[in-house]
């Protein structure tokens, strides 16, 4: 996992701060981020988009996701200019790149329960 | 974190891991948190809990961060309940609406402990800051309406106190501005048993209401001294006695009292440190001024202070018009004072002296000055016998015990001839017989008259005659107080004999004095009209007794009082 998508100096003082519930938050974003991404593909307005977009960039940057924070930062603005045309590709991009993260997280969820 | 910093704190945002690590993150700093996942929930939460401190994120479902802040803001009401809102949001005129909905700040994700904690410091010294605020304003109302309550009461009672005499006699007018009590002004007016008028125009120093304690005291001895028949300078002498014991070094007052006599025509003056008062005929032309020759009240010490008086004839239609400083000092937009010229203008242009306490009034409003909180003014006509109110009588009991045969005598001597007045120990010793109390006013006058008769024309051999016109006032009374002054020996003997006689009684006064004795029959014959000007008031002893008559050549004045 490269700098491009995880901020590690963001993780450790999460996991600092959370201490117990480091644990809890890491479920957490996991549950939350599959339901903004189900969000983002059910979208049946551009403000709904931009909302399920804005947040999973504000939760994405409070997890030191940045790749995806960025991203979901793009789309959030792409959904102001008219028309939408060449959004999907957008959205497929955000869905890779939190595959790529997902897993980085599952393993830092197995290595903290384990210790 | 000290528990006196730990606060409340309301968490409302949407995103569960956004929740999740703010309350963890605010909750380790000390504080303690409710968490709400939209605007309507905080709302709720907030009018249930009453936190101190609320994070709202901007945008959340089913109410927004902007919404939120609103109805919490008007719940809050005066409190400052600091909103800091949680924003990703970037755009200027986000962050405006975030402002305009009564947030006090913003905090962009990702979320640093460091400047979140800092903030919540930040805004709790502002909230802290707000609530002290409010508790002193809320203070100062509280103790602003005390304040005024204390002075509705101490004036409700001052006014039963300044009231009790007969300041509303149809002889007097006088004005004073509502509050003028509490600039230390002070007028007070009662008759005397004998039927004089005594009358006090005071100003105290300071304001406010430590110048309206020591009325009270001085209204005390005023009331109290005239009712029993004291003469100005006793009254003065405990006046000036008590308001030295108990006022600080700072404080005195300045006051101009009055005996207004109509059974001898005149009156007597002590100004102390008030403005000229002025005594006017009955045409309106000032005849002299009531000019202050001596310290104010309250200043020096009992032997040092000086009871002297002056005495003024004054004939019925002539009047007095006292004032305070407060009308001469009254001042323009310029700060120019009215001044005592201004006043002087008004009295001469005055035709009609009915109207001179209109006259000044107008001139004062004309003169475009703020009126001053603290002018008094006072209008008083010399009356004449007939419109005089009765004095009151000094007090009543059943009268079971009144003794009915008895004999006194009182004499004085040497000193005690220089400061002491036995007449109102003797009027109050007479007041126990109940068949005298009705004619207390006029064994007051009887007493009074043969008493300074036998000091001033037996004892100090002063001529009556000297009296007849103003210039001989004021020098009769300069002798007496010259020979006064100078007396080293002599005598006034007071002789009282009570007896009972059928369902009555009878009281033989008998005044004897050490001097030379006057023909008797050569002062009886002379017309009345100028003996109550200049005459010895034989004639009036002879009305008011039921029986008068002179003997040892003048030496002895013998009254009979039958009822």
């Amino acid at each position: 996992m490269t700098d491009m998508h995880i901020d590690h100096k963001v993780l450790s003082d999460l996991q600092e701060v959370m201490e117990d519930g480091y644990l809890q938050l890491l479920d957490t974003f996991l549950e939350d981020s599959e339901q903004r991404l189900n969000q983002l593909h059910e979208a049946k307005s551009a403000d709904e988009l931009g909302m399920a977009a804005h947040s999973f960039k504000g939760s994405s940057s409070n997890m030191g996701a940045v790749g995806l924070s960025r991203l979901c930062q793009q789309l959030e603005e792409r959904v102001k200019e008219r028309p939408l045309y060449g959004i999907e590709d957008l959205i497929n991009r955000i869905d890779q790149e939190y595959l790529e993260v997902k897993g980085f997280y599952r393993s830092e969820r197995e290595r903290v329960s384990a210790s | 974190m000290p528990a006196e910093h730990a606060l409340t704190v309301l968490v409302a945002e949407d995103s569960a891991v956004d929740r999740l690590l703010l309350a963890q993150i605010v909750r380790r700093q000390g504080h303690h948190v409710f968490t709400a996942e939209n605007g309507e929930q905080a709302v709720a939460l907030f009018a249930e809990q009453r936190p101190q401190l609320v994070l709202l994120d901007a945008l959340m479902p089913v109410m927004d961060g902007f919404e939120a802040a609103r109805q919490i803001k008007a719940l809050a009401g005066e409190a400052l309940v600091p909103i800091i809102f949680l924003t990703s949001l970037s755009e200027e005129d986000a962050l405006v609406r975030c402002l305009e909905a009564g947030g006090d700040d913003f905090m962009a994700k990702p979320y640093s402990a460091v400047i979140l904690a800092a903030k919540i410091r930040a805004m709790d010294r502002l909230r802290r800051l707000q609530a002290t605020v409010l508790e002193q304003r809320d203070q100062i109302t509280r103790h602003h309406h005390h304040l005024l309550n204390e002075q509705r009461v101490a004036k409700a009672v001052f006014d039963k106190v300044a009231h009790s005499g007969c300041i509303t006699a149809p002889n007097i007018r006088y004005l004073q501005s509502p509050y003028a009590l509490f600039n230390g002004d002070l007028l007070l007016a009662a008759f005397t048993p004998a039927g004089d008028m005594h009358v006090l125009l005071g100003d105290f120093t300071g304001h406010g209401l430590p110048a309206a304690v020591g009325a009270m005291p001085l209204a005390e001895v005023f009331y109290g001294m005239t009712a029993k028949g004291y003469g100005l300078a006793q009254m003065l002498r405990e006046m000036n006695a008590k308001l030295k014991r108990i006022l600080p070094v700072d404080m005195f007052c300045c006051a101009l009292l009055l005996n207004l006599s109509v059974q001898r025509g005149a009156v007597e003056v002590w100004n102390g440190g008030m403005p000229d008062g002025y005594r006017l005929s009955a045409d309106g032309e000032v005849l002299g001024r009531l000019r202050s020759r001596h310290l104010p009240l309250g200043i020096l010490a009992p032997e040092r202070f000086d009871d002297s008086t002056e005495v003024l004839p004054m004939a019925a239609g002539e009047r007095l018009l006292l004032l305070s400083d407060g009308v001469v000092d009254t001042a323009d937009e310029h700060e120019r004072l009215f001044g005592v010229e201004r006043l002087r203008e008004v009295l001469a242009a005055n035709r009609d002296p009915a109207q001179l306490f209109d006259e000044v009034m107008q001139a004062l409003a004309r003169f475009g000055g703020s009126p001053r909180d603290d002018i008094s003014l006072c209008d008083i006509r010399m009356f004449s016998g007939e419109d005089r109110v009765p004095a009151p009588t000094l007090y009543s009991d059943s009268g079971r015990s009144s003794p009915l045969d008895w004999a006194l005598a009182f004499e004085l001597r040497g000193e005690s001839l220089k400061r002491f007045n036995p007449v109102p120990y003797l009027v109050q010793l007479l007041q126990e017989i109940h068949g005298l109390r009705p004619r207390t006013g006029a064994l007051h006058n009887v007493l009074s008259e043969l008493f300074s008769n036998a000091l001033e024309h037996g004892v100090l051999g002063l001529d009556s005659q000297l009296k007849r016109d103003v210039q001989g006032f004021a020098d009769y009374y300069e002798e007496r107080a010259r020979r006064l002054a100078a007396l080293a020996d002599g005598f006034v003997r007071i002789d009282l004999k009570v007896e009972p006689s059928g369902p009555g009684g009878r009281l033989t006064i008998e005044v004897r004095d050490s001097g030379a004795g006057f023909d008797v029959q050569r002062v009886l014959s002379r017309p009345s009209v100028e003996q109550e000007l200049s005459g010895r008031g034989l004639h009036l002893v002879r009305r008011l007794g039921s029986h008068a008559e002179w003997c040892e050549g003048g030496r002895c004045a013998r009254v009979r009082f039958d009822w």
